[in-house]
C-alpha cells in the first residue's frame, strides 16, 4: 500500500516535473523567437507659467519600437506604432521625417524658448536613406501621401518651393553619414492648421483621443489660443548605452500658449478645466509613463504662485541651457486624482520674472512701390560677453528677384565677413533661392543681414484667386549653439522627460536651438483681373463706330434724287400719265 | 446602417432565425447597391460665403451621422472659415443663429481645401482621373454598385457654377462628366443637389441614366439666404439647405422616408425662390428610393471563424555602433568646398577661344587690317 502510493507520489511527481520543464522550454522557446518588437509609449504634459501670464502648455507623446523597416523583411504587425506611418517609413525610405503645422508666430522675447520650435504654416524636413535613386520623384511621392494622411495641401510642395541646404539641418537621429544630397527641406507659409488637421493626427495615438492626456486636445479650446503647434517628428534612435542596435522613435508633439486675455478673462488664474475644458481621469493604459510636469522654478517658496492640489513629488532638469525645477504629477499612480477621480490643476499667479533668451531673431520687408524692395533680417545676441556661430538659412521664392551684390552683414555698425557662404540662384518657375550663411554674432549686439530685390511679374494664370491678399516668403532658420549656463547632460540613454531630450547634445557647455523668423508677405505687381472684359467692350466699340462709319463714307454712292411734289401736283400727273402727255 | 451576418457555420440551434435571415438578405440583393460615396464641394472664398462652407458641412454632418464613414466621403472647401481670422469662434461653423449647432464638429476630415478645389480637380474626382501618386481619400473610388451624393453650392447662374471667383464650370461639362462615370461604370445611382442661384440650369443638360437631380431655384431666380448672425457678422445659411438640413435631422439610419418627401422640402413660402427637381432620367420610381439610400451608408458585414496565425519577425544583430549627428559642426561647414552643380569651361578656355579665332581672321584677311584696329 505504501509502495503504491509512494510510486503513485512519485508518478505525480515526475508528471508535474516534466510538465512544468515543459512549459519553461516553451517559454523559453517563445521567449527566445520573440526577443524583438517590444514597443513602449510615453507621455506628457509639461505647463510654463509665461511672465507676461499667458500658459505655455506642451504636450509630447513617443512611441518607441524595436523594429527595422529597411531590412526587407515586411512587417505587417502593428501595435502601438501607426501603422500608415510605418508604412509611409518603408515604402519612401525615409530617414528621418520631420513635419510641424503651426498657426501664429512665437513671440521669443515675451515667452522665451519653445521646447520644439517651429514656423508658421507647415514645414516639412525629411532625410532619405543612401539606398534611395531618385530623391525627387520620392519626395514628391511622399509629400503627397502625407497630404491625405494630415487632410492638408502638402501637394503644392514642388521644385518651387524645396531646397537642399547645405549645413543646416543636420539629422536628430542616429547615423554616422549626412550627405546633404538626401536632404529636402520645404515650407508652405500660407498653409492653415485647422480641426482636419488635428483629427488625424489624434488618430495616430494609440489611446486616440479617448484616454489619458490626449483627453484634454479639445479643438475649440486649442485653436483659440495665441500660438498652435501640432507636430511628428520620426527618427532612428539608440536602444540602449551601448548604441549597437536602432529603434525607431515617433514623436509627437503639441505646444499652444493660452492668451491671458482670450482664455482667462484677464484674471491670472489658469486650471486645466479653463485652459481645455475637461479635466483627466486616467492615464493612457497603453502608457509605461503618463506624467504632468509644471514648472515652479521661478517660485521656489510658493510667493509668485501657488499650485494645487500639491504634489510632494520633484523633478530637476537641464532644459534649453538652464535647470529647472518642477512639480511631477504621475497620472499611473491611482492617488494623484484623489478622491473625486479627477485632476484639475489650479495655478494662481502673484507676479513673476523671466530669464531672457540669449538668440532670436525679427525679419521685415523695407522699401516702396512694386518694383523693388529689401529684406532686413535682424539676429540679437544677448550674452553680455560670450560670441557664438549661427547660421541662417534663407529660402525666398524665385519671383523675387534677390540681388545678391547688395548682401551686407553688419554687426555693431562695422561690416561682418561670413565664414561660409552658400547661394544657389533661383530658376524661374523651377527653383528657389537659397541662401546658407555662418555668421559670428559678437556678444551683446544686433546683427543685420540686407539683401534687396526685384518684384517679377507672373504669367496670369500663375495667380492665386485671391492674389491682392499677397504672397508668402516663408521664415528664415537660423540655427546655433548657444552656451549655456549650466552643464547639460551629454548621456543620451538616461532616464529623462522627454521635453529635454528632444535635441541630441554633444557637449556640455552649450546647447542647440532653432529659431524661426517671421514669414514675409509682399505684394507682387498684379493686374487688374477685369479690365479683359472691359477692354473688349470699348474696343468693340471703338472699332464699330470708327471704323464702320469711315467705311460706309468710302464705298457709299450718292445717287442724286428728286424732291416727291406736292398733292396737287401728283394727281395733276396722273390725269396727264393717262391722256398721254409727258408729266409736270 | 443595414447589417447582412452571413454565418459561415450552419445555426443549427437557431432556427428561427432562418426565415429572417432569407428575408434580409433578399432584401439586400434586391435594393441594387452595395456601397455609398459622398462627394460634397463648397466653391466659394472669403469670408462673407461663410454660408456656403456652412451648408456643405450641414450635409457632410447629416451623411456622417447617417452612417457614411470619412473614408467614403470627399469633402471640398474652397476656404477655411473655422479657423479664419475673422471668426470670432474659433474652429466653429455654425449654421443657427445663436450659435444653436456647430456642423464643424471635433472630428472633420477634409480632402481638398484652399487652392486645391478647382474644376480641374472636381472632375478629375468625379471621373477617376487623378495622378497616380494622389492618396486614397483624395479619389473617389466608386463601381458600378456606388450610390453617390454629389452636393454643389456656391455662386451660379445659367448654366454655370462659379470656382473661387475665377473659373466656372458649365452644365455641358457636368453633363458630360457624368456620362463618363456612366460609361466607366462608375456608380449605380447618383443624387445631385445643387445649392446656387438659377441651379436648376445646372441639371438640364445631364442625359445619362439612373441620376436623380434637386435644385435650389429655377432658372431666372435668385437663391436666398436664410438669417445673418450678429455676433458673427455673415449670414450663415442658405434657406433651401436650412430646410433640407431640418428635415435630415429627422431621418436615422432606419427610417424608411422616400424622396418624393425630399421634393416637398422648403417650398416656396419658406424659400421665396422655387426649388426644382428631375427624375426623368431615373430608373426606378422615386417614391421606392429611400432617403438613407444616399444619405446612408449600406455595409456589408461577414463574420468569420477562422483564426490567422502571425509570425514573429526574426531579428538579425547588428554590430556596428551608432552615435548622434553634430548638429552645428562650425569647422565642418567652414571648410565645405561648396558642390559645383554646373559645369563651367575651364579657366582662359574662352580666352584662348577668342585669340584663335582673331588669329585666323588676320591670317586669312592679312595683316593689313591689323593697323586699323589697333
Amino acid at each position: 500500500m505504501a509502495e503504491q502510493k509512494f510510486s503513485l507520489s512519485v508518478c505525480v511527481c515526475v508528471c508535474v516535473c516534466v510538465c512544468v520543464c515543459m512549459c519553461v522550454c516553451v517559454w523559453a522557446v517563445r521567449a527566445m523567437m520573440c526577443g524583438c518588437g517590444r514597443d513602449d509609449f510615453q507621455e506628457e504634459l509639461v505647463i510654463r507659467p509665461l511672465h507676461s501670464g499667458d500658459i505655455y502648455a506642451s504636450f509630447q507623446f513617443r512611441t518607441v519600437w524595436e523594429t527595422d523597416f529597411m531590412r526587407g523583411n515586411k512587417v505587417s504587425h502593428y501595435r502601438l506604432f501607426p501603422k500608415s506611418l510605418g508604412q509611409v517609413i518603408s515604402k519612401f525610405s525615409v530617414r528621418e521625417l520631420h513635419i510641424s503645422f503651426t498657426q501664429g508666430y512665437w513671440r521669443t522675447m515675451q515667452w522665451g524658448q519653445p521646447f520644439q520650435p517651429s514656423p508658421p504654416g507647415a514645414e516639412l524636413w525629411v532625410w532619405f536613406q543612401d539606398s534611395v535613386t531618385d530623391v525627387d520623384g520620392t519626395w514628391k511621392e511622399l509629400t503627397n501621401v502625407l497630404s491625405g494622411i494630415f487632410c492638408a495641401s502638402l501637394n503644392f510642395i514642388d521644385s518651387t518651393n524645396t531646397v537642399q541646404p547645405s549645413a543646416s539641418f543636420k539629422p536628430l537621429g542616429i547615423g554616422n553619414e549626412t550627405d546633404h544630397r538626401f536632404l529636402r527641406y520645404a515650407t508652405l507659409p500660407r498653409e492653415i492648421v485647422c480641426t482636419e488637421n488635428l483629427t488625424p493626427w489624434k488618430k495616430l495615438l494609440p489611446c486616440g483621443s479617448k484616454a489619458g492626456l490626449a483627453v484634454l486636445l479639445k479643438s475649440e479650446k486649442l485653436f483659440h489660443s495665441s500660438f498652435h503647434s501640432q507636430a511628428v517628428h520620426i527618427r532612428p534612435v539608440c536602444q540602449d548605452w551601448q548604441c549597437k542596435t536602432t529603434s525607431w522613435e515617433l514623436r509627437q508633439t503639441l505646444n499652444v500658449v493660452f492668451d491671458l486675455h482670450n482664455s482667462a478673462q484677464g484674471k491670472r488664474e489658469w486650471s486645466l478645466f479653463k485652459m481645455f475644458s475637461r479635466t483627466l481621469t486616467e492615464a493612457c493604459p497603453l502608457a509605461s509613463s503618463s506624467k504632468i510636469y509644471i514648472d515652479i522654478t521661478d517660485n521656489p517658496q510658493g510667493e509668485q504662485f501657488e499650485v494645487s492640489p500639491a504634489t510632494p513629488l520633484l523633478s530637476q532638469a537641464v532644459v534649453l541651457g538652464d535647470r529647472r525645477t518642477f512639480s511631477v504629477y504621475d497620472l499611473t499612480q491611482q492617488i494623484t486624482f484623489g478622491t473625486v477621480r479627477s485632476l484639475n490643476l489650479l495655478i494662481r499667479w502673484k507676479s513673476s520674472d523671466m530669464l531672457r533668451p540669449l538668440l532670436h531673431a525679427e525679419r521685415y520687408v523695407a522699401g516702396y512701390g512694386l518694383q523693388t524692395g529689401e529684406i532686413h533680417t535682424l539676429m540679437y545676441n544677448n550674452h553680455p560677453y560670450r560670441s557664438f556661430p549661427v547660421l541662417l538659412l534663407d529660402s525666398v521664392p524665385w519671383y523675387l528677384r534677390l540681388y545678391i551684390h547688395t548682401l551686407t552683414v553688419t554687426s555693431k555698425g562695422k561690416d561682418n565677413k561670413p565664414s561660409y557662404i552658400h547661394y544657389q540662384p533661383s530658376k524661374d518657375r523651377l527653383r528657389p533661392h537659397l541662401l546658407e550663411m555662418l555668421v559670428q554674432l559678437p556678444p551683446n549686439s544686433v546683427t543685420e543681414v540686407t539683401v534687396q530685390f526685384e518684384r517679377a511679374l507672373l504669367k496670369w494664370t500663375e495667380y492665386t484667386p485671391d492674389p491682392n491678399h499677397g504672397f508668402y516668403v516663408g521664415s528664415s532658420v537660423i540655427s546655433s549653439l548657444v552656451p549655456s549656463i549650466v552643464a547639460m547632460d551629454t548621456n543620451s540613454t538616461r532616464e529623462r522627460p522627454l521635453f529635454s531630450s528632444f535635441f541630441p547634445c554633444k557637449e556640455e557647455s552649450s546647447y542647440f536651438v532653432r529659431v524661426y523668423t517671421e514669414p514675409l508677405l509682399v505684394n507682387l505687381p498684379t493686374p487688374d483681373f477685369s479690365m479683359p472684359y472691359n477692354v473688349i467692350c470699348l474696343t468693340c466699340t471703338v472699332v464699330a463706330v470708327g471704323y464702320g462709319s469711315l467705311y460706309n463714307l468710302l464705298t457709299r454712292s450718292f445717287q442724286i434724287e428728286e424732291p416727291s411734289p406736292g398733292l396737287a401736283k401728283r394727281i395733276a400727273n396722273i390725269i396727264r400719265k393717262m391722256r398721254g402727255v409727258p408729266p409736270l | 446602417v443595414h447589417l447582412t451576418i452571413s454565418q459561415s457555420r450552419a445555426a443549427s440551434s437557431a432556427n428561427h432565425i432562418q426565415p429572417l435571415l432569407v428575408d434580409n438578405a433578399g432584401q439586400f440583393f434586391s435594393s441594387g447597391h452595395t456601397n455609398n460615396w459622398a462627394v460634397l464641394v463648397c466653391t466659394s472664398r472669403f469670408w462673407f460665403n461663410y454660408r456656403h462652407v456652412a451648408n456643405t458641412l450641414s450635409v457632410y454632418r447629416s451623411v456622417k451621422r447617417l452612417g457614411i464613414p470619412d473614408s467614403h466621403i470627399v469633402l471640398m472647401l474652397a476656404d477655411d472659415m473655422a479657423c479664419n481670422h475673422r471668426n470670432p469662434k474659433p474652429a466653429t461653423v455654425f449654421s443657427h443663429k445663436n450659435m444653436e449647432l456647430n456642423v464643424y464638429g471635433d472630428d472633420v476630415e477634409v480632402d481638398y481645401r484652399g487652392y486645391e478645389v478647382t474644376v480641374e480637380n472636381f472632375l478629375r474626382v468625379l471621373t477617376g482621373r487623378l495622378p497616380p501618386s494622389t492618396p486614397r481619400s483624395k479619389r473617389l473610388l466608386s463601381d458600378d454598385r456606388s450610390n453617390i451624393l454629389i452636393y454643389l453650392t456656391g455662386h451660379g447662374g445659367n448654366g454655370f457654377l462659379k470656382f473661387q471667383d475665377s473659373e466656372e464650370i458649365s452644365n455641358v461639362e457636368l453633363a458630360d462628366a457624368f456620362e463618363q462615370m456612366w460609361q466607366k461604370r462608375r456608380y449605380n445611382e447618383l443624387l445631385f443637389i445643387i445649392d446656387t442661384c438659377q441651379g436648376a440650369s445646372m441639371y438640364e443638360r445631364f442625359y445619362s441614366p439612373n441620376l436623380m437631380a434637386l435644385a435650389s431655384s429655377q432658372v431666372g431666380e435668385d437663391s436666398l439666404s436664410h438669417q445673418p448672425d450678429l455676433a458673427i457678422g455673415v449670414h450663415l445659411m442658405d434657406r433651401y439647405t436650412f430646410y433640407l438640413l431640418e428635415f435630415l435631422e429627422d431621418i436615422h439610419p432606419a427610417s424608411k422616408t422616400n424622396m418624393n418627401d425630399l421634393f416637398k422640402v422648403c417650398p416656396k413660402s419658406q424659400c421665396v425662390s422655387t426649388p426644382g427637381h428631375r427624375t426623368d432620367l431615373f430608373l426606378r420610381d422615386p417614391g421606392s428610393v429611400l432617403i438613407t439610400d444616399f444619405f446612408g451608408s449600406v455595409r456589408k458585414v461577414e463574420i468569420t471563424m477562422e483564426t490567422i496565425n502571425l509570425t514573429d519577425p526574426i531579428k538579425q544583430v547588428e554590430q556596428r555602433k551608432y552615435s548622434y549627428v553634430d548638429q552645428l559642426p562650425v569647422s565642418e561647414i567652414i571648410h565645405q568646398k561648396p558642390k559645383q552643380k554646373d559645369w563651367h569651361p575651364p579657366d582662359g578656355f574662352i580666352l584662348g577661344l577668342w585669340t584663335l579665332i582673331l588669329l585666323v581672321f588676320f591670317k586669312l584677311y592679312g595683316m593689313k587690317h591689323l593697323k586699323h584696329i589697333f
